[in-house]
């Protein structure tokens, strides 16, 4: 009878814990699924969109660009959000992409190191193993320090694919932020990295690439070549929902604009 | 009187609750992390999972061997149990037998500190401090290596080393340590020829217990090793096994996420065997 009576309140209890968490009702819900680069352009935007339609919610998954892709294709998502341009397949797969805003890498060295200015060819040569002391490029007799980011990054991503050296990369440490890898180089004299221009301040120097500086205009203009897009991914042929519609309508709008700044991307328009 | 019993009931009924989601818990993570990290495995292949040397996960054909993470966290706790445990011990049998009752207060509470200072500032002094130093002492291009993650792993298991052995060393009864004095032995030969081996199972267990600290500690070693995946080398960039995981999760999907699983069902085996060797020990010290 006690026992009985000891797994009743039990299991009354466990019920009680279980029950009174019931979906809240709202009148439109835009989930956005995609690159972690973007999280900080999105979360901005984001937060504006929400307080324009309060009515309205707003959901990020950052989940990688490819799996953005994927989820937008099999309708897991409104928006898909990817830090590259769509591949032909993906294209021919019934996907349409909308550039949100261009976001350039810059090639950092310690502020003691004496080289500015550096090309393409060079840094993939660095980063490849093939040059590997600061001789070779006229600075002091010293190893070069290759850092990195961890493999999935949006950033690495975006870097190995424009100097072409994907999967090829030497990297002495693979670092798992931006703020890591800028104090890492800020410590070390002979140390070289990448990291999202936004993210770049003084106490590292952004190397000229081919002779030009990277900034907000030059990534806008093309000139800078190490950028990626920021890429909104819809389907050709099913309509947003109105939700979707109107945050998508929202981000690309010129009032969107200072926000993407703002979080250190440089928009299109 | 029916009343209170019925009360009592009620009492039961929900202390069983709370002592049922610490093993829920832990069958729960058990469950999933074996179920999370099979596939991979079987996928891979065990041997080439476990004893394969490259690891590549986001390659055009990924290879997905642990052996460099495997022995990294071999070596790197071997390491630090190498430099820890010798202070540890002895600043242990300082502080129980030996020191003034002043400069022990003193030296525990530094030691309650050590053990309240979250990893992520070991980190970070590691970061801005240790790997600059390794650098320039050893004239290496770059700090970031084993040898850093060895003495930041050394410095934060020493608390747990100390607390264990000294609680050990008071258990042991004074009778031992009168009867070893009145034969003429000095102080100091007493302590390391009759307390301490009269400890030695609690002394082993804080041993143990420090081994279990440095093999899961994740976020002080990922901010001073480097974490490229080679095998491991004294001065050179390094991989554990936990920083495999958290390095790379965030990111990760498809196989490379479930290789991340089997992963960290590797480290919770090494984890469970080393709780085993620990609970060994614990009831050995309690028999004694």
């Amino acid at each position: 009878m006690k026992k009985i009576f000891t797994f009743i309140i039990t299991a009354s209890l466990t019920a009680l814990t279980l029950t009174g968490c019931s979906p809240k009702q709202q009148n439109g819900t835009v989930s956005t699924d995609g690159s972690t680069s973007m999280e900080e352009v999105i979360g901005v935007l984001g937060e504006a969109f929400q307080e324009k339609y309060s009515d309205m919610s707003f959901t990020y998954n950052p989940t990688g660009s490819g799996s953005g892709i994927q989820a937008v294709k099999e309708g897991r998502c409104d928006i898909g959000l990817s830090s590259r341009s769509l591949k032909d397949e993906e294209k021919a797969d019934g996907l349409t992409e909308t550039v949100l805003a261009n976001d350039g890498i810059a090639v950092i060295v310690n502020p003691k190191n004496t080289l500015n200015d550096i090309d393409v060819d060079t840094i993939a040569k660095i980063y490849t193993g093939e040059i590997t002391n600061w001789s070779e490029l006229g600075g002091n007799d010293a190893q070069i320090v290759v850092i990195g980011r961890e493999a999935g990054s949006g950033t690495r991503d975006g870097f190995e694919s424009i100097t072409g050296t994907e999967n090829v990369c030497k990297y002495r440490q693979e670092l798992t932020s931006t703020g890591d890898v800028i104090t890492t180089v800020s410590q070390n004299p002979d140390a070289i990295g990448y990291a999202s221009l936004a993210a770049v301040n003084d106490q590292v120097k952004a190397l000229l690439v081919g002779g030009v500086a990277p900034s907000e205009d030059t990534v806008k203009d093309g000139s800078y070549v190490i950028q990626r897009p920021f890429v909104l991914v819809t389907k050709n042929e099913e309509k947003l929902s109105d939700a979707a519609q109107k945050f998508f309508d929202f981000v690309m709008s010129d009032e969107a604009a200072p926000l993407i700044s703002q979080a250190g991307a440089v928009p299109v328009k | 009187m029916k009343k209170q019993k019925i009360f009592e009931n009620i009492v039961h009924g929900i202390f069983l609750i709370l002592g049922m989601i610490t093993v829920g818990c832990v069958l729960l993570i058990t469950l999933y992390l074996i179920l999370a990290g099979i596939p991979a495995i079987r996928k891979i292949g065990l041997c080439d999972f476990l004893f394969g040397a490259e690891w590549a996960s986001t390659a055009k054909e990924p290879s997905y061997g642990i052996l460099p993470f495997i022995l990294t966290s071999i070596y790197g706790t071997a390491g630090a149990i190498l430099i820890g445990v010798p202070i540890g011990f002895l600043t242990s049998v300082y502080l129980a037998k030996l020191a003034p009752a002043k400069i022990r207060t003193i030296v525990s509470g530094a030691v309650s500190l050590l053990a309240g200072i979250p990893s992520v500032v070991y980190g970070l002094i590691g970061m801005m401090v240790l790997v600059p130093g390794i650098r320039n002492l050893f004239r290496i291009p770059d700090g970031a290596s084993l040898l850093a993650a060895i003495i930041v792993l050394a410095v934060m298991i020493l608390p747990s080393i100390i607390n264990m052995s000294i609680t050990a060393l008071e258990a042991v009864p004074k009778e031992y340590e009168d009867a070893s004095l009145a034969l003429g032995a000095s102080p100091v030969e007493t302590y390391f020829k009759v307390s301490v081996p009269a400890a030695k199972s609690g002394i082993a267990a804080a041993v143990v217990l420090g081994i279990g600290r440095a093999i899961g500690e994740a976020m002080a070693v990922m901010m001073v090793s480097g974490n490229a995946p080679n095998l491991p080398e004294l001065f050179g960039s390094v991989r554990f096994l936990t920083t495999a995981v958290a390095s790379e999760m965030s990111y990760s999907g498809g196989l490379q996420r479930q290789a991340l699983f089997s992963i960290a069902l590797v480290l919770f085996l090494f984890i469970m065997l080393i709780n085993a060797a620990l609970n060994f020990f614990l009831k050995r010290s309690k028999e004694e």
